[in-house]
């Protein structure tokens, strides 16, 4: 039973290794094309103006993602009289994606924390981070498209909405989190008394579950007790149904579109894509300006499948760093289980931070366009 | 066997992984600036007058919805209510501008001839910041930039800085955020991973000396 997420774990590292590297070289070999590409573009306007100069990869990452969104707005125009410049926006815009969530960001982060915090596999991971990165860019395209183009509002009415949605969105990682922290904290509990004394804890109630299952049946009762007053205790339900099902780590397909397959981690994916892109809303209204708002709706997807590429590369590498460390924690009887319960505790604990974090302020997050 | 090196290392992946929470941070809309550092009579420095026009994409955006009489011609009443609104907004960022007089931190009042005016498809937005009392400094240090680098803010190439009635004596200087010479933090991953992500836009700063010995 330890040795298969071993054995997966090592074979994801390899993987995530493999695709980390595919994506950045794709991604080179993309910009090196686009560099001969624009030598010859007539329409590709002067070129940006030197970044600041910043060292390492995330300043690379930085200058990357500052060149590509500046090289949208002269390519929105140029579609104006060149319709083949829309191919152009949109691959300008998928690269922009694939930097923009490469760089800082709660998104990726709540992410990667929920699905370390509860047994996820990297698979799930993948589906949660194209899920959110479409919502988001669904949210962004529906506010440009309900305030800028139905009711002609202005940019101070469309930030106050973004505005709203962004304090519901940090809520709502906060209660997520919150959540998350009850159910792990009593799974972390147990392991704790369990190590010393396990005789003791037979005489909890509930416990022969924990017993049978190394400790993965906590969740169990927790979750069923907070059924009535949560909104989103579907995914954790089928979650539990999950572990009852002989701890499988990596999921058939059927697991994953059965019954709550889907809806698990729906929380998630709201908390992470009710919050719109601010690029996303600058390119829209830019687009929408130019009488190109289909051009700008596509390139916002475009923009959103960049994004979840890099998220779902990170998810898998989270998802991973906990199976490596189940993997080293395997085989020391009681303390691999309080290892691994004191990890998902953790990581539920820095969900509940991030969204308490960013809805005082604490966290600084991408701000709103209001000026 | 495994060792504490082992275990140590599956931690250190995983915070890694989750680490990267701390800001969002590139710019979504770039600023050319143009200000004057402005005297009275007396020598005593008594405030900014900045002109910062915006990109293309952000002036669309802002006049997102302004009705005129004329498409795609905004005169400076039309604008005058987004102009307030600027303003109003500035304040929670302090007016992106930051000054110290020899040494000691210097305020601001809210602006005063404030107005925006539209042309070759870029909003700019003139403001007068005065300072809250004028002052008579051996030094004086601006700083313009945003903190958490959502805007980039860079000054015009040709005329950046202006010292408007200044006494003949005082020397300004002025050093771009990309400037080899600036003395300025660099970025990397070490300090962008240690949490401390408040004030990061510093290393984005414009810094304008004013020497008056």
């Amino acid at each position: 039973m330890k040795s298969l997420p071993a054995r997966l774990a090592q074979g994801e590292i390899t993987r995530i290794l493999a695709i980390t590297a595919v994506v950045l070289a794709a991604v080179m070999v993309f910009d090196a094309c686009w560099h001969a590409l624009m030598a010859q573009n007539p329409f590709g306007g002067p070129r940006p103006a030197a970044e600041p100069q910043v060292g390492g990869v995330i300043g690379w990452i930085l200058a990357k993602q500052s060149e590509f969104y500046r090289e949208m707005s002269q390519t929105i125009r140029a579609a104006k009289s060149d319709g083949s410049a829309v191919w152009t926006l949109l691959g300008i815009s998928f690269a922009y994606g694939i930097f923009h969530a490469a760089g800082p960001g709660h998104g990726k982060a709540v992410i990667s924390s929920y699905l370390v915090a509860n047994e996820e596999t990297a698979r799930r991971g993948i589906v949660l981070s194209f899920a959110s990165a479409f919502l988001q860019a669904l949210v962004a395209v529906v506010i440009v498209a309900v305030f800028a183009w139905l009711l002609s509002s202005t940019a101070k009415t469309m930030c106050s909405a973004e505005k709203a949605i962004e304090i519901v969105s940090y809520g709502l990682i906060a209660a997520f989190g919150a959540r998350l922290v009850w159910t792990k904290g009593g799974g972390f509990m147990r392991a704790l008394q369990a190590k010393p004394a396990p005789a003791m804890a037979v005489a909890t109630a509930g416990h022969h579950h924990d017993h049978g299952h190394h400790d993965h049946g906590h969740a169990h009762h927790h979750d069923h007790g907070h059924h009535q007053h949560d909104h989103g205790h579907d995914h954790d339900h089928g979650h539990v149904h999950d572990e009852h099902c002989g701890h499988s780590h990596g999921p058939t397909p059927d697991q994953l579109a059965g019954p709550g397959g889907w809806r698990r981690g729906l929380g998630t994916i709201f908390a992470v894509g009710m919050r719109p892109c601010s690029g996303a809303i600058l390119v829209l209204v830019f687009s929408l300006a130019q009488g190109l708002f289909l051009a700008g709706i596509a390139a916002t997807f475009v923009m959103g499948l960049g994004t979840a590429i890099t998220v779902a590369t990170i998810a898998i590498v989270a998802v991973s760093a906990k199976g490596l460390a189940r993997r080293l924690s395997a085989g020391r009887e009681g303390g691999g289980a309080l290892i691994m319960r004191g990890i998902e505790f953790g990581a539920a604990g820095l969900v509940l931070l991030f969204g308490l974090g960013l809805l005082f302020g604490y966290l600084a997050a991408e701000r709103a366009t209001c000026l | 066997m495994r060792t504490v090196m082992q275990r140590l290392l599956g931690f250190v992946l995983l915070i890694t992984a989750l680490g990267t929470a701390a800001a969002e941070a590139h710019p979504h809309v770039w600023i050319t600036a143009k200000s004057e550092v402005v005297y009275a009579p007396d020598g005593s420095m008594t405030g900014v007058r900045h002109a910062w026009t915006f990109d293309d994409m952000f002036s669309t955006y802002a006049l997102q919805g302004i009705e005129t009489k004329t498409k795609g011609v905004y005169t400076r009443e039309e604008l005058a209510p987004l102009a307030q609104t600027n303003v109003e907004s500035l304040k929670d960022f302090a007016y992106f501008t930051f000054a110290k007089a020899d040494g000691k931190k210097e305020k601001f009042n809210e602006p005063i001839d404030y107005y925006l005016e539209y042309k070759d498809s870029a909003l700019t937005l003139h403001f007068v910041l005065p300072l809250k009392a004028p002052v008579t400094s051996k030094q004086l240090a601006l700083e313009v930039f945003d903190p958490s680098y959502f805007i980039d803010f860079k000054f015009d190439d040709k005329d950046p800085i202006k010292l408007v009635g200044a006494p003949a004596a005082c020397q300004m200087k002025f050093q771009r955020p990309n400037d080899e010479t600036a003395n300025t933090q660099r970025l990397n991953e070490q300090n962008f991973m240690n949490g401390d992500n408040s004030n990061y836009g510093a290393m984005f700063a414009n810094k304008i000396t004013v020497n008056c010995p």
